[in-house]
């Protein structure tokens, strides 16, 4: 037979364990429903199953000469020297946002050309390429 | 010349280290109960020159002494007095010196400090922290010296990034670095109480006053770069769920996990194995966020320019420290038998750190799932603020009621005389919250509980509160006083979020813009001439349509010319109910400015709160020295 206090440990334990259980699968399942994926204009371009209307993050440089703004939005045209693809955006944009620079635009996709942004990332030092970029860069240089 | 001072004295830190090492290791095998004088002049030494190497970088700074490259990347000239004293910290090279000189400085002091304690555990302590002391030293020497010398000499430097010139953040990095470095000073300890085996609840006294003490730094400097976020970026907003964030969340988790658990400790003389594994982790955390961010694999405004061989020593010296740790902790550590009641305070403390970590554990895999993922898959994504919200905000309503009523609970056990009470002020949360709710907007479920659990908590500190003038029992006053501005904080974040105000638009120069509320005139633009900047300003006429009260708003874009950089300096007019924010930017050629106004209600009680919260940690600090 168990001692009173073994039966005790016994139960705390089961519960610890159910109670991390479920933690642990509450923290992954928000996790999936929570991730952005990243791509370049390229990768929109060739892959088939891009998902419509998901969040997702679009990264690429700013074409020179490609910022329009107008009473509502600012649409800009990302380009990863391959493809490009047009964005547009309402809201500000952060302080190193500026043509020939790189950008990370969050929202989601209306088609393979047109990505409506709803947040502009370009929040670092004047020298900064997203790394995503810089790759991209590197790959279509050779 | 400054060069060479500088390189000397840092050498010369380094001899002393090797020096207190050696002499330690040989005093511990002596019978004195007394460690010998020598050490306590060799670690003089040894602060005094790490000062002075210090003190020799800020000089080369103030001077403008471009014949440091440090100097020459990282200074200009025309940049006011105060900047150029921070930009000594306000790079890779110069910063790693001043984390080198903390610890130093704990060492010292936790040296002299704690003299009524075991010999042994003293001296273990002080080889760890020196053996720290080291690895960082090599770090500098070998790759990231600030006395690195240029020749030919620069007539002018590149200047400092002009985000970086501002108050806050002059003084963001300092106060950061003493909460994450210092705890470096209590993972020297738990390393040295296992091999001394000075466990216990002595263990507890000897590292209770600097695990508080960088906790309130910890805190305070968290704050402050928060606060920075809000008028310097201009995003509008103080939490971003930004991974340069998130890396000064995990140590200030396990760090408060630790503080609580600490009391249990002393008090009750368990949990000693838990509280070692919190003391090794807090820096371990602190080191793995400092180079995440360092070596340039987490981006952010951090990353001073990204070197892999920053990243690789980091990473190596990170292993050598968790694995040497680990390797002491399951030698050295013993088996303890916990006896706890449920009905007890050191159960809700267990309960405290069981939260912690459940945070602590989340934002972790939220930073380094898309780490591993691209290095596995190579498949990039990032995880956004949404998954802290809904894994960290349901967690907060029960944290809040426990941490209401778990400081009433007695050690050991207690009769609970108190569950009136409890449903007493639910109710009174609810009926609160309800009023809230009626008068000024609807908000879903989970916020409903989230203003029920903040003004459950608010209401039982200020009770506590009011026996404590009634009884003076002076000591609880910090705990109290942190806790209900935790409360606060919470319900002034959440009324903030529910009830802010978003517009984001563009305008030409005397265009009008009218919102729901108010209607923005942009009336005209002006152009000064500052030192080192020149400034756009934008005249801005604001109505508040309601009460027809007109105030003027005057965002600047400045245009930095060392280095060529814009920044965009928000306009905020700060009142008690509500601050309003207005930032303008201009992105292309064409004539249209780009506006986001925002109102945002209690923002300076959301600041107010947080910064009580640090301030609770520093009265403990105080009244503890009164008490003693």
């Amino acid at each position: 037979m168990l001692t009173k206090k073994v039966k005790k440990r016994i139960i705390f334990l089961t519960f610890i364990f159910i109670l991390s259980v479920f933690a642990v699968f509450f923290i992954l399942n928000s996790l999936k429903k929570n991730i952005l994926y990243f791509s370049s204009p390229t990768e929109i371009k060739q892959k088939e199953d891009i998902p419509f209307g998901k969040a997702m993050r679009v990264g690429g440089m700013v074409k020179k000469g490609s910022i329009t703004i107008n009473q509502k939005n600012i649409q800009f045209t990302v380009t990863d020297f391959e493809n490009e693809i047009l964005v547009s955006y309402s809201g500000t944009v952060p302080n190193l946002f500026a043509e020939g620079k790189g950008v990370v635009a969050e929202g989601k996709l209306s088609d393979k050309n047109f990505f409506i942004a709803s947040r502009i990332l370009a929040k670092h030092d004047e020298n900064y390429m997203p790394p995503e970029i810089k790759e991209i860069i590197k790959k279509n240089a050779k | 010349m400054l060069s060479n001072i500088g390189i000397a004295l840092v050498y010369l830190v380094l001899i002393f280290s090797f020096l207190i090492i050696y002499i330690s290791s040989v005093d511990l095998k002596t019978s004195s109960q007394f460690i010998e004088k020598n050490i306590y002049k060799l670690s003089l030494f040894q602060i005094t020159f790490t000062v002075l190497s210090f003190f020799t970088l800020i000089i080369g700074f103030v001077n403008s002494d471009f014949s440091l490259i440090n100097v020459y990347e990282n200074s200009h000239t025309a940049k006011p007095l105060f900047y150029k004293i921070a930009g000594t910290w306000g790079n890779h090279e110069g910063s790693l010196l001043l984390w080198v000189n903390i610890l130093v400085i704990f060492s010292y002091l936790f040296l002299i400090f704690n003299h009524t304690h075991n010999k042994k555990f003293r001296l273990y302590t002080l080889i760890f922290q020196n053996i720290l002391i080291l690895g960082f030293l090599f770090f500098l020497l070998l790759n990231s010296n600030p006395f690195n010398s240029i020749y030919p000499i620069p007539l002018e430097g590149l200047g400092l990034n002009p985000i970086l010139q501002d108050p806050a953040l002059a003084i963001h990095p300092p106060l950061l670095y003493v909460g994450f470095v210092g705890c470096s000073i209590y993972f020297s300890a738990a390393m040295a109480s296992l091999l001394s085996g000075y466990a216990g609840k002595l263990f507890a006294q000897s590292i209770k006053t600097w695990v508080k003490i960088s906790w309130c730094f910890q805190t305070l400097g968290i704050i402050v770069g928060s606060i920075w976020a809000y008028y310097e970026l201009g995003w509008g907003g103080f939490w971003f769920w930004d991974p340069v964030e998130n890396a000064s969340l995990l140590p200030w988790f396990a760090i408060t996990a630790l503080m609580h658990s600490l009391i249990v400790l002393e008090k009750r003389n368990t949990l000693y194995s838990w509280v070692i594994i919190l003391c090794l982790s807090t820096f371990i955390l602190s080191v793995t966020g400092t180079f995440l961010v360092r070596s340039g694999i987490l981006n952010s405004v951090h990353t001073f320019a990204s070197d892999p061989t920053r990243g690789i020593y980091i990473l190596s010296f990170l292993s050598l420290m968790i694995f040497s740790a680990l390797i002491i902790f399951f030698i050295k550590n013993k088996k303890e038998t916990y006896n706890f009641n449920l009905k007890s305070r050191e159960t809700f403390i267990l309960a405290n750190n069981w939260f912690m970590v459940f945070f602590l554990v989340t934002v972790l895999i939220g930073m380094l799932y898309p780490i591993f993922l691209d290095v596995l898959t190579n498949v990039k994504i990032s995880v956004g603020p949404p998954f802290f919200n809904i894994v960290i905000i349901p967690l907060v309503v029960p944290f809040m009621f426990l941490m209401a009523i778990g400081p009433k609970f007695g050690w050991v056990k207690s009769q609970n005389k108190i569950f009136y009470k409890i449903l007493f002020l639910i109710l009174g949360a609810i009926i609160i919250n309800l009023l809230i709710f009626y008068f000024f907007g609807k908000y879903s479920f989970l916020s409903n509980l989230i203003f029920i659990a903040a003004i459950f908590l608010i209401l039982y500190s200020l009770l506590d509160l009011k026996k404590i003038f009634n009884n003076k029992k002076k000591f609880e006053l910090p705990r109290i006083i942190s806790h209900l501005s935790f409360g606060l904080l919470v319900f002034f974040i959440g009324i903030n979020h529910q009830f802010s105000l978003e517009e984001d638009f563009n305008l030409k120069v005397g265009e009008i813009k009218k919102t729901n509320n108010y209607e923005i005139n942009f009336k005209d633009m002006k152009v000064k001439e500052n030192k080192n900047y020149k400034a756009i300003i934008g005249n801005f006429k604001l109505t508040d349509l309601k009460n027809d009260l007109a105030q003027y708003l005057n965002p600047e874009i400045r245009i930095y010319s060392n280095p060529e950089t814009l920044t965009y300096e928000a306009a905020i007019r700060t009142k008690i109910t509500s601050d309003l924010y207005l930032t303008m930017s201009n992105v292309s050629r064409s004539d249209y400015y780009n506006i986001k106004f925002q109102k945002k209600p209690f923002m300076i009680w959301i600041w107010i709160s947080a910064l009580m919260i640090a301030l609770g940690g520093f009265m403990q600090l105080i009244l503890k020295k009164n008490e003693d």
